[in-house]
């Protein structure tokens, strides 16, 4: 951990950048985000079909030059469903880590600088959310407050809280003894300002690597949820919900259930490859040992 | 280790209690009238004021709480209005689905996960340790649901050698119960392996980069009992902390997992039950289920005091 602010403060972003180009897994994983993210803007403006459009006709066409993913039980073009459905997995687990960094860092930080019963608090109630499975909390707060990929947000985001206070906790009072921070002191800062002007960027780093991490589980967790049904609502696609109805039709036509999930798969690893290669460049400890 | 072990159950009956009042509130603001839903809505208005005394309702919200929480303190989880049973005969009747699978997934995982960790530490940096890990780089990455529809239709639908789904139980003799929770547990296992692989991979690397590894080599012992005796024994550390937090995933897992291959276990229990406004059904597998991960954590921070003795202190 203080390794890694080390680093950060001696290199400056522009270096790590350069190092973080010369990582292989950083290069896979971010070209992988990189065609994924692209596939979800593109998606916007163009598609190959228009997934509103129901071709009773073409449905469940196997593989073909015009549909290159086949087509759905409503005739839909796959391809096109899973760059809509990108965009939803995308905002999502977005939107979902950055309610956990929205309200888990000022937590961390605030138990950190504060100390004693502040840090108490904030531990135990760590220990609560943790204790409850998350997939099962999720499943019953979309359950209570209606399926809507509003609420899979909300309920994903909740279990971001506690992971971001805890690692933003822990760089920051890993930065509190320093003597820089010890001379702001002295110079009469407070607290607060301390914190944003000195401990903040300092533990961007390790928070932009768990960002990743949180980014991939959210993208699986809302895969999960749109599968059990509580997730995006059709007519939006969702590719946990294009699964769900890949599984009663996999008999006649298992392409269905092929590239929905792939499509998980592809994204989440780009995603744990980036995290990893981040991590990689921050943490020359863990660079040696691998 | 009396006040090590005295104060871990301290905190782990506070985070119960805490967990059970935040169980109860959220469940309690539930829209709608849970009587209401049990009688339709051409109920009249008497009948609905004495379902809803049937199933104290009226009682202060702090009466019904502690109701609730000392009623399950005594193994009485109240009674469900959609099975019309008590809801700890239900969670009785599927645990003994849920539990095996979630034992068979631990069991499956481990096996796999920490022999394949540690010939990759073994051998780091060449072949066989880029090739695992690349593999578990991708399994970590899958989602269990996915996996399980493939190897549904690999298994049951082409190659006809289990069911889809569905359960046989446990009258028929171990064997059928097992078979029908195979396809269902290796859908669990897999993507646990590869995390496990991977923590016990890099756990094995720090180890062995240690002093006394040198020492034991230096003195002309052999590597695979330096490997499994010394390195191995230190390393279960990290390696324990994630397998006692993923017992708490494969028990979620079970949710999703159960509905795939549609076994009647406490996940689709629980699952049924929410969408049903089946409310003192949902609060007690919650409980039960968190109560579960509590336990579990407990042990595995035991565990690391009976493993590593300078843990005692903290």
């Amino acid at each position: 951990m203080s390794t890694t602010t080390v680093i950060a403060e001696q290199a400056g972003w522009r270096g790590i950048l350069r190092l973080a180009f010369r990582n292989r897994s950083f290069v896979i994983g971010f070209v992988i985000t990189a065609v994924i993210a692209a596939m979800a803007l593109i998606s916007f403006v163009w598609t190959p079909y228009d997934i509103t459009n129901l071709v009773v006709a073409d449905r469940m066409k196997g593989l073909s030059a015009a549909h290159p993913f086949g087509t759905d039980h409503f005739g839909r073009d796959i391809l096109s469903m899973i760059m809509i459905g990108a965009r939803n997995s995308i905002a999502v687990a977005v939107v979902a880590v950055a309610l956990g960094i929205g309200i888990g860092v000022p937590l961390g930080c605030w138990a950190a600088a504060r100390g004693g019963w502040v840090d108490e608090m904030l531990m135990r109630f760590n220990d609560v959310v943790f204790a409850f499975p998350a997939l099962l909390s999720a499943v019953m707060i979309t359950a209570i407050f209606g399926p809507a990929a509003i609420n899979a947000i909300i309920a994903i985001g909740i279990f971001n809280i506690p992971v971001f206070a805890r690692v933003a906790r822990a760089g920051a009072l890993s930065l509190w003894p320093r003597e820089y921070i010890l001379a702001a002191r002295a110079a009469g800062k407070g607290k607060a300002q301390i914190t944003i002007e000195h401990i903040l960027p300092n533990i961007a780093s390790i928070l932009l690597v768990q960002g990743t991490i949180q980014f991939a589980i959210g993208i699986l967790a809302e895969a999960g949820l749109s599968y059990l049904g509580l997730g995006a609502q059709p007519p939006m696609p969702s590719w946990g919900r294009m699964l769900f109805d890949a599984q009663t039709r996999m008999m006649v036509a298992p392409h269905l259930a092929i590239f929905p999930g792939l499509a998980i798969v592809v994204t989440v690893l780009g995603l744990n490859l980036l995290g990893d290669g981040l991590r990689d460049v921050l943490d020359p400890k863990l660079r040696r040992e691998r | 280790m009396t006040a090590f072990l005295a104060k871990r159950i301290g905190i782990g009956l506070i985070t119960l209690i805490v967990a059970s009042v935040v169980v109860f509130s959220v469940l309690e603001v539930l829209p709608g009238d849970p009587a209401l839903l049990m009688l339709g809505m051409n109920a009249t208005p008497e009948a609905l004021a004495s379902m809803r005394e049937q199933m104290g309702l009226n009682a202060p919200l702090i009466v019904r709480y502690l109701n609730w929480v000392g009623g399950m303190a005594v193994g009485d989880f109240g009674r469900s209005f959609t099975y019309s049973s008590p809801v700890i005969d239900l969670i009785a009747e599927r645990a003994v689905v849920s539990l095996p699978l979630a034992v068979i997934s631990l069991i499956l995982s481990t096996a796999i996960a920490i022999p394949v960790g540690i010939f990759a530490a073994a051998r780091r940096g060449k072949v066989g340790d880029t090739v695992s890990m690349g593999v578990a780089q991708v399994g970590v990455a899958v989602p269990n649901f996915w996996f399980a529809l493939l190897l549904i239709y690999v298994f049951a639908v082409w190659l006809r050698l289990v069911p889809a789904g569905g359960f046989s139980g446990w009258g028929g003799g171990i064997w059928s119960g097992v078979k029908s929770l195979m396809l269902p547990a290796i859908a669990l296992a897999l993507p646990q392996a590869a995390i496990l692989a991977r923590v016990t991979r890099s756990a094995m690397l720090e180890v062995l980069g240690e002093d006394y590894i040198r020492t034991a080599r230096a003195k002309g012992m052999p590597r695979r009992y330096v490997l499994w005796r010394h390195a191995l024994r230190n390393a279960m550390i990290p390696v324990l902390t994630i397998m006692g937090m993923q017992f708490a995933v494969l028990l979620a897992g079970t949710i999703i997992i159960e509905n795939v291959f549609y076994l009647p276990g406490l996940g689709r229990l629980v699952f049924q039950a929410i969408t049903q406004r089946d409310l003192i059904v949902v609060e007690g597998v919650v409980m039960l289920l968190v109560a579960s991960v509590v336990v579990i954590n407990l042990v595995v921070d035991v565990l690391y005091a009976v493993v590593d003795p300078r843990l005692r202190v903290r």
